[in-house]
């Protein structure tokens, strides 16, 4: 028994072990969405052409999470927008302030900016071409005849100051249903009819391939969105070369060649490093990795966040559980607390971990590791206090000391119980680890993500059937670890 | 001790005492005020009906409860928690349907205590087989699980695990209360013979009389946390205490005639 509970521990070690140290190449940073990934890998090729080592860490999710880990240092590049800089990231900053002002703004934050890409990719407001038509709608101001058309718009514009709250202050709007969607999934939804309005990017290949019309913002609402890169001020020391490169991309992109490389890669399914290799006119580095080694790496590193994040879990939560079942009172709190944890919903779990952890690994497995508290504290406290009372006092009354009758008496009744609750969070751990693919923590979720921007329902599969299949080996390995760990009079015990 | 027993030679030396012992559970007395004696190698029989106090008695002796007020002893001495462990080792406890730990085997269960002690496999082994020739449990059960057992079994195995240590003490509650009663009948006459043949004290808690007087010459009948009556099954009978031992003595049927 105590042989068995000891490979267990060492299993958890084990599972500890696998801690990666990496080199220092330059981390680019790209948002979930199309534009930024090219532009993204835009940055990685001009680095490579200057000679620098980069990596691209792709669609990492939204503006804040770039940003801050942009000041934390965990990564060195991201494209960004000069209205996200003015409206959302800078403070006591005019709406309309140009490159040089932001740069200065930028400096004490140790950030730099270069001058802007060439092209401007402001928010709009897009209607079916059929639909504006025939309601004779042709800027944002003839929305306020049309109170009852239904609005969907990205969560992100949803929220920020210069998006529907704004526009809605500026023109006075009235509309009352207004949905929040994923931004590429409301092309889909304005093209059926189930939206009237979407929030649009100006440069989005989308446009024209759904026949939208982009409505005239009449009172100017909209900022200027000119697409700069913003990078760390250290890497002018650090990679002059690299930095000059990338200083040298400035007004070398305009409205129609991005719109281009977009549609190429979200509607011909062109790959990023193809499109912009072609735009740089040199030869796209060959991304020779089959679908087999995909898989792998993405498997193995899919597998180390929940194997961390689990052996982790247990370490602490078999302890909380113990002393809950021995303490009531602090029992309570401690089953109270990792339950509150549990309500926090999953995605903002994995963005609160980024101040504390930055961006990739460490941050998915913190989150992991405290989604998995719960299931095995219960099932712990759970399994301790079930025990019979009689049977707890026939080991007291044979003079045993505490521990011993912790080890050889309480756990071993409620092994089946402990090892119930984790197989509970190995499982939902699986599933949720793919969420970790936003924090750049890779996994089976960066197919999904990758398979939700473009459209892209293989892709999407690429991540989610491994997962799911996943889950049914973690399902099937404790069920032979319980086989394996739960003492035999109690299997007699159970089928009697 | 107002009803000492008559046929004691000497002073014998005291191995468990109540003195002034109350213990109540909420609004539920189990013991109000109680004084009791056990010398040292006598067996006593605790009887009454459920909820009379008599298993409070046996586990305030362990010390698996504590009074509210008055005081336990053992050798003369006042029970201390840090002296718990020491006490608990030298006597055995036997309840109810065994209380065997079902994860482990017979052996298992029996080896838990020597095996903390330091004792090597083979001394628990031998011991381990005295025992079994002693209970008459056949040698190839040790290696069945509980659940594997039968009650009778189940019943000797609990026995062997309190007299593993070799006891001063044996504390039986209830020992042969989950038994039909053929087997019941067997080890109660194993057990007498056990009792007679290993001379420590015991105690035993039943609710049966004729249980108890097969067991022991002395008798303390309790009712709500208190002894009634404390004495040889003639004095039960002949000079009853209270109306409530005549009735208790006449609820019981099939009383032998007179006590072993």
């Amino acid at each position: 028994m105590t042989a068995a509970w000891r490979t267990l521990g060492a299993l958890c070690l084990f599972l500890l072990l696998p801690i990666g140290v990496s080199a220092e190449p330059v981390r680019i940073g790209s948002k979930q969405f199309t534009e930024s990934v090219i532009l993204g890998e835009l940055a990685r090729e001009t680095a490579r052409e200057a000679g620098i080592q980069a990596v691209h860490q792709r669609e990492l999710g939204g503006t804040s999470i770039l940003w801050t880990a942009l000041l934390h240092g965990d990564i060195d590049v991201y494209a960004e927008y000069t209205g996200t800089l003015t409206h959302e990231l800078l403070k006591n900053v005019s709406p309309d302030a140009d490159i040089p002002t932001l740069r200065a703004r930028l400096q004490p934050l140790g950030i730099g900016i270069t001058d802007s890409l060439g092209f401007n990719n402001t928010y709009a407001i897009g209607m079916r071409e059929d639909r504006a038509a025939s309601l004779g709608v042709h800027s944002i101001s003839d929305l306020l005849a049309h109170t009852d058309l239904r609005f969907g718009f990205s969560n992100e514009f949803m929220d920020r100051e210069d998006g529907w709250p704004g526009l809605r202050d500026r023109y006075g709007l009235t509309q009352t249903q207004v949905r929040g969607l994923d931004h590429t999934l409301a092309y889909r939804a304005v093209a059926s009819g189930a939206v009237d309005a979407i929030d649009l990017y100006s440069t989005d290949a989308e446009i024209p391939y759904y026949h939208l019309r982009t409505l005239d913002d009449d009172r100017h609402y909209f900022p200027r969105y000119e697409a700069v890169y913003l990078y760390r001020l250290p890497l002018e020391q650090s990679a002059p070369a690299f930095v000059g490169a990338l200083r040298k991309l400035a007004g070398r992109i305009d409205q129609s060649a991005m719109q281009q490389m977009n549609a190429k890669v979200k509607l011909q399914g062109e790959n990023e490093n193809m499109v912009v290799a072609n735009f740089l006119g040199i030869r796209a580095q060959r991304d020779d990795s089959g679908f087999w080694s995909r898989l792998l790496q993405r498997s193995i590193e899919h597998i180390k966040l929940v194997a961390l994040s689990l052996g982790l879990a247990v370490l602490l939560a078999i302890p909380l559980g113990i002393l809950a079942a021995h303490l009531k009172r602090l029992g309570q709190l401690v089953i109270g607390l990792t339950g509150i944890l549990q309500t926090v919903p999953s995605l903002a779990m994995f963005v609160f971990m980024i101040p504390l952890f930055g961006i990739g690994t460490w941050p998915a497995v913190a989150a992991l590791f405290l989604y998995s508290l719960l299931p095995i504290v219960r099932n712990t406290h759970a399994g301790l206090v079930g025990i019979a009372p009689e049977l707890l006092e026939s080991a007291a009354a044979q003079g045993l000391p505490r521990s011993v009758r912790l080890y050889r008496v309480e756990l071993p009744l409620a092994t089946r119980s402990i090892l119930a609750g984790i197989k509970t969070a190995a499982v939902i751990n699986v599933g949720t680890a793919t969420l970790a693919a936003l924090i750049g923590a890779g996994g089976y979720g960066q197919p999904i993500l990758t398979g939700i921007r473009l459209d892209d329902i293989g892709l999407i599969l690429e991540g989610a059937v491994p997962a799911a299949v996943l889950a049914l080996l973690v399902q099937g390995l404790f069920e032979g670890i319980e086989r394996w760990l739960t003492p035999r009079g109690l299997r007699i015990e159970a089928r009697q | 001790m107002e009803h000492a027993l008559s046929d004691a030679d000497a002073v014998p030396r005291s191995a468990f005492a109540l003195e002034h012992a109350s213990k109540r559970y909420g609004n539920v007395v189990a013991l109000d005020d109680i004084n009791l004696d056990f010398a040292t190698g006598s067996t006593t029989a605790l009887i009454g009906s459920s909820g009379s106090g008599k298993s409070s008695v046996l586990r305030l002796l362990l010390g698996l409860e504590w009074p509210d007020h008055g005081c336990v002893k053992a050798d003369g001495h006042v029970l201390e928690r840090s002296r718990l462990l020491a006490l608990r080792r030298r006597v055995g406890y036997v309840i109810q349907d065994g209380g065997l730990f079902p994860h482990l085997t017979a052996l298992g269960n029996l080896a838990l205590l020597p095996r903390h002690l330091g004792w090597s496999a083979e001394r628990i082994r031998q011991r381990a087989e005295e025992l079994a020739a002693l209970t008459h449990l056949p040698g190839d059960v040790l290696e069945r699980y509980p659940a594997e057992l039968s009650g009778g079994q189940r019943q000797r195995v609990a026995l062997m695990r309190g007299l593993m240590p070799d006891p001063d003490a044996l504390l039986l509650d209830e020992p042969l209360g989950a038994l039909d009663p053929l087997v019941r009948h067997e080890l109660q006459d194993q057990l007498k013979l056990i009792f007679d043949q290993l001379g420590k004290t015991v105690i035993v808690v039943t609710h049966d009389l004729a249980e108890a007087a097969w067991f022991a010459k002395r008798l303390v009948l309790m009712r709500k946390g208190k002894v009634v009556q404390d004495g040889r099954l003639e004095d039960l009978r002949k000079r009853p205490a209270d109306p409530f031992v005549t009735r208790f003595v006449e609820a019981q049927r099939h009383l032998p005639e007179a006590s072993p």
